[in-house]
C-alpha cells in the first residue's frame, strides 16, 4: 500500500507497518514540549491531583518563552513556578531564556526525522520541517501525553502543495505561506497533514523550511511536513534518516504553483488569509515595523531584513526580536545585527513578547504595524483598534525604509 | 438555552485576548469574546450555547479559549466546523462541540434544545437540525466531565 510521509510517520508511531487515513490510532509519542505559558503553571496542579508522575522526563523539553522577561507580579510567579517545576519532575531538557519554543528545540538537536512529537503550542507543526511529525495540543491533553505517554490521532489525509521551480530574490517561505493561506482559507488545511514538495521547496534552508511547516498552523492544518534530505542532516550536523511520501500515495488534494511567478504578499488585518500581492498595499501608512517571532525573526530572517537595510535608515519606529539567543549570537558575528541597529533598529528580548500580546510593548490603539509574525488577529498584538499587516521580513524592512507598505524587490543588495 | 451566534472564523486571539493569559480563568472569563461583544461576559447565562459559523476557535492552542466558555456557563458548542486543535482542546474539558451543517440556520437569541445522545438539535420554531455524532472513545470522555475526569477514573 502506497503511503504519504504522514501515514508513514503515524504508524511507526502506531506500531504499524501502514494506517488508512481517517481511522483513529493511538500513537507513542517520542517528545513532548512545553513552555512556560501552557506547561508547568497549568499542568502541575493536573498531575497533582491525579498523583501521576511524568510518564519518561528524558522525553519532555520545557522552554521558557512567553514570559520572559518578567515585567510584573504575575509573570514572576508563572515562570517561578516553572523553573521549580524543572527540579521537582526531573526534567533534564530545560532551556531557559534561550529563545521561542520551535526555534530552540530542533536548533539544540531534538527533533529527528521519523518522531512523532507533541507541542503545548499552536505553532508546534514547525517541527514538521524536519520530517518528524509534530503537532499543538492544549494543556489537558498535554497531561494526557505526560501521564501516558501516549495520544490518540485520526490519521491524516494529505494535501500536497508542490513549488516548481525557485522564489525570485526578495520572495521568501513567508510569502508562500501567505499566499497559501489566502488561496485556501483559515480551515484550507482541514485539520489534515499539508506536505511541501517540488524543486523550490527541496532548494530552502531549514529555517525557511520551518517557516512554512510554522504556519500550516493558520492554514488550519494539524501539521506541516518536508520529506528530510541533505539540507536536513546538514542543518543537524548528522546523518539523517529519509523520510518521504511513496510515489503515486492517494492525496486528498494535489496543489502545483509556480515558485518564480509568486511576487511578496502582504495580509491585511485582521486576518492571515486577507492577502494579496505586496503592490496592492503601497497606500498604506505604518507608524511602526515589527521583525520578530519564531516565524519572522530566525537567523535567515534577520538577513533578509539586513539585505534591504543595509546602509538605509527606517523611517519608523523599527523593532527586533531574534527568536532565539544563539540567532541573535550568529547574527551579532556575522555583522547582520549591526546593519539591523545601524538602520534603526531597537533589539527586544529573546522571546514571544508582542507576537503573542505577551509583556509590556503591546500595540497602542490606532496604531498601524507591518510585522513578520504569523497571526494578525483583532486585538492579539495589542489594541482591538490596532491595525497590522503581515509580511516578509525584506518587505518588512522595505516598508520600514519607506514609511509605507513597499515592494522590497527594488531594494535588495 | 439562549443562542449566541457568531460568524466565520472566530479566533482564539479574539475569544480570549493573550494579554489576559497571566490570569486565572476567572478573571480571563470577564473579557471573553469582548473585541466583538463587550457585554457577552456580563450577560451570557448558565446553560446558554455558542452557536458560530466555519472554522471557530484557530489560532492558538490555548484550552483557555474553550476553558473560559465553560466556565461561563456555556453548556455547549456549535458550529459547522471547528478548528482541529480547539475542538480537542474543547471535548478534553468535557464541552460539547457539535459538528452542525445547519448551523448556520440558527437565529441569535433562539432557544435551543440538545440531544447529546440523540445527536440532534431542536430549534425554537420546532425544526430538528442533526450533528455529526462525537467519535465513541471521546463521548466516552465527555461523558466522564473530560480527559482528567476520565483519567482520574481509569486510574482508581
Amino acid at each position: 500500500m502506497k503511503q504519504t510521509l504522514a501515514q508513514k510517520l503515524v504508524a511507526r508511531a502506531a506500531g504499524r507497518s501502514t494506517v488508512t487515513p481517517g481511522e483513529i490510532v493511538t500513537c507513542k509519542v517520542d517528545l513532548a514540549m512545553m513552555h512556560d505559558s501552557s506547561g508547568p503553571r497549568r499542568i502541575k496542579p493536573m498531575l497533582e491531583r491525579l498523583g501521576a508522575k511524568v510518564w519518561d522526563p528524558s522525553k519532555v523539553v520545557l522552554l521558557t518563552d512567553h514570559y520572559l522577561p518578567t515585567y510584573d507580579d504575575e509573570s514572576r510567579k508563572i515562570i517561578r513556578i516553572t523553573r521549580e517545576w524543572v527540579r521537582e519532575a526531573g526534567i533534564v531538557n530545560f532551556y531557559d531564556a534561550q529563545g521561542i519554543c520551535h526555534v530552540v528545540l530542533p536548533e539544540r538537536g531534538h527533533l529527528r526525522p521519523g518522531m512523532f512529537a507533541v507541542g503545548g503550542d499552536s505553532h508546534s507543526p514547525t517541527g514538521g520541517a524536519f520530517a518528524a511529525y509534530m503537532f499543538g495540543i492544549g494543556a489537558t491533553e498535554m497531561l494526557g501525553v505526560l501521564v501516558t505517554g501516549e495520544i490518540w490521532l485520526k490519521v491524516p489525509h494529505t494535501i500536497a502543495m508542490e513549488f516548481d521551480g525557485g522564489f525570485a530574490p526578495g520572495v521568501s517561505a513567508k510569502d508562500a505561506m501567505l499566499f497559501l493561506i489566502g488561496r485556501f482559507g483559515l480551515d484550507g488545511g482541514q485539520y489534515q497533514a499539508v506536505e511541501y514538495r517540488g524543486e523550490a521547496i527541496r532548494k530552502l534552508a531549514m529555517q525557511e523550511r520551518m517557516t512554512l511547516c510554522n504556519m500550516a498552523a493558520e492554514l488550519g492544518a494539524q501539521t506541516g511536513l518536508i520529506a528530510s534530505d541533505e539540507v536536513t542532516a546538514e542543518f543537524l550536523k548528522s546523518k539523517v534518516e529519509f523520510w518521504a511520501s511513496d510515489d503515486d500515495a492517494p492525496l486528498l488534494a494535489h496543489h502545483r504553483f509556480r515558485a518564480d511567478e509568486l511576487a511578496p504578499q502582504v495580509a491585511a488585518p485582521h486576518s492571515p488569509a486577507n492577502t494579496r500581492p505586496v503592490d496592492e498595499f503601497s497606500q498604506i501608512r505604518l507608524s511602526l515595523a515589527y521583525i520578530g517571532a519564531c516565524t519572522g525573526a530566525k537567523l535567515a530572517d534577520l538577513r533578509m531584513a539586513a539585505q534591504v537595510l543595509r546602509g538605509r535608515k527606517s523611517t519608523v519606529k523599527l523593532l527586533v526580536a531574534p527568536a532565539s539567543l544563539r540567532d541573535q549570537q550568529a547574527a551579532e558575528h556575522e555583522g547582520t545585527l549591526k546593519i539591523l541597529v545601524d538602520a534603526g533598529a531597537e533589539l527586544l528580548p529573546n522571546a514571544c513578547g508582542i507576537c503573542a500580546g505577551y509583556g509590556e510593548r503591546l500595540l497602542p490603539e490606532n496604531m498601524v504595524a507591518i510585522s513578520s509574525v504569523a497571526r494578525n488577529f483583532k486585538g492579539r498584538m495589542g489594541a482591538a483598534s490596532s491595525q497590522v499587516y503581515l509580511a516578509s521580513p525584506y518587505t518588512v524592512a522595505a516598508s520600514a525604509v519607506a514609511g509605507r507598505i513597499c515592494d522590497p524587490r527594488g531594494m535588495l543588495q | 438555552m439562549r443562542a449566541w451566534v457568531l460568524g466565520d472564523n472566530v479566533d482564539t486571539d479574539v475569544i480570549v485576548p493573550g494579554r489576559y493569559m497571566k490570569f486565572g480563568i476567572e478573571e480571563i472569563a470577564k473579557h471573553c469574546l469582548e473585541a466583538i461583544n463587550p457585554e457577552f461576559s456580563t450577560l451570557v447565562e448558565h446553560g446558554d450555547v455558542v452557536v458560530a459559523g466555519r472554522n471557530f476557535g484557530a489560532g492558538s492552542s490555548r484550552e483557555q479559549a474553550p476553558a473560559a466558555l465553560k466556565h461561563l456557563g456555556i453548556a455547549a458548542l456549535i458550529a459547522e466546523s471547528f478548528a482541529g486543535l480547539f475542538y480537542r482542546n474543547a471535548l478534553n474539558l468535557g464541552l460539547p462541540a457539535l459538528v452542525c451543517p445547519a448551523a448556520k440556520r440558527i437565529q441569535d437569541g433562539e432557544a435551543l434544545s440538545i440531544d447529546l445522545e440523540g445527536a440532534s438539535i431542536r430549534r425554537q420554531n420546532g425544526e430538528v437540525v442533526s450533528f455529526e455524532r462525537i467519535p465513541a472513545h471521546l463521548m466516552e470522555m465527555v461523558r466522564d466531565g473530560g480527559l482528567l475526569a476520565h483519567l482520574e477514573k481509569r486510574r482508581k
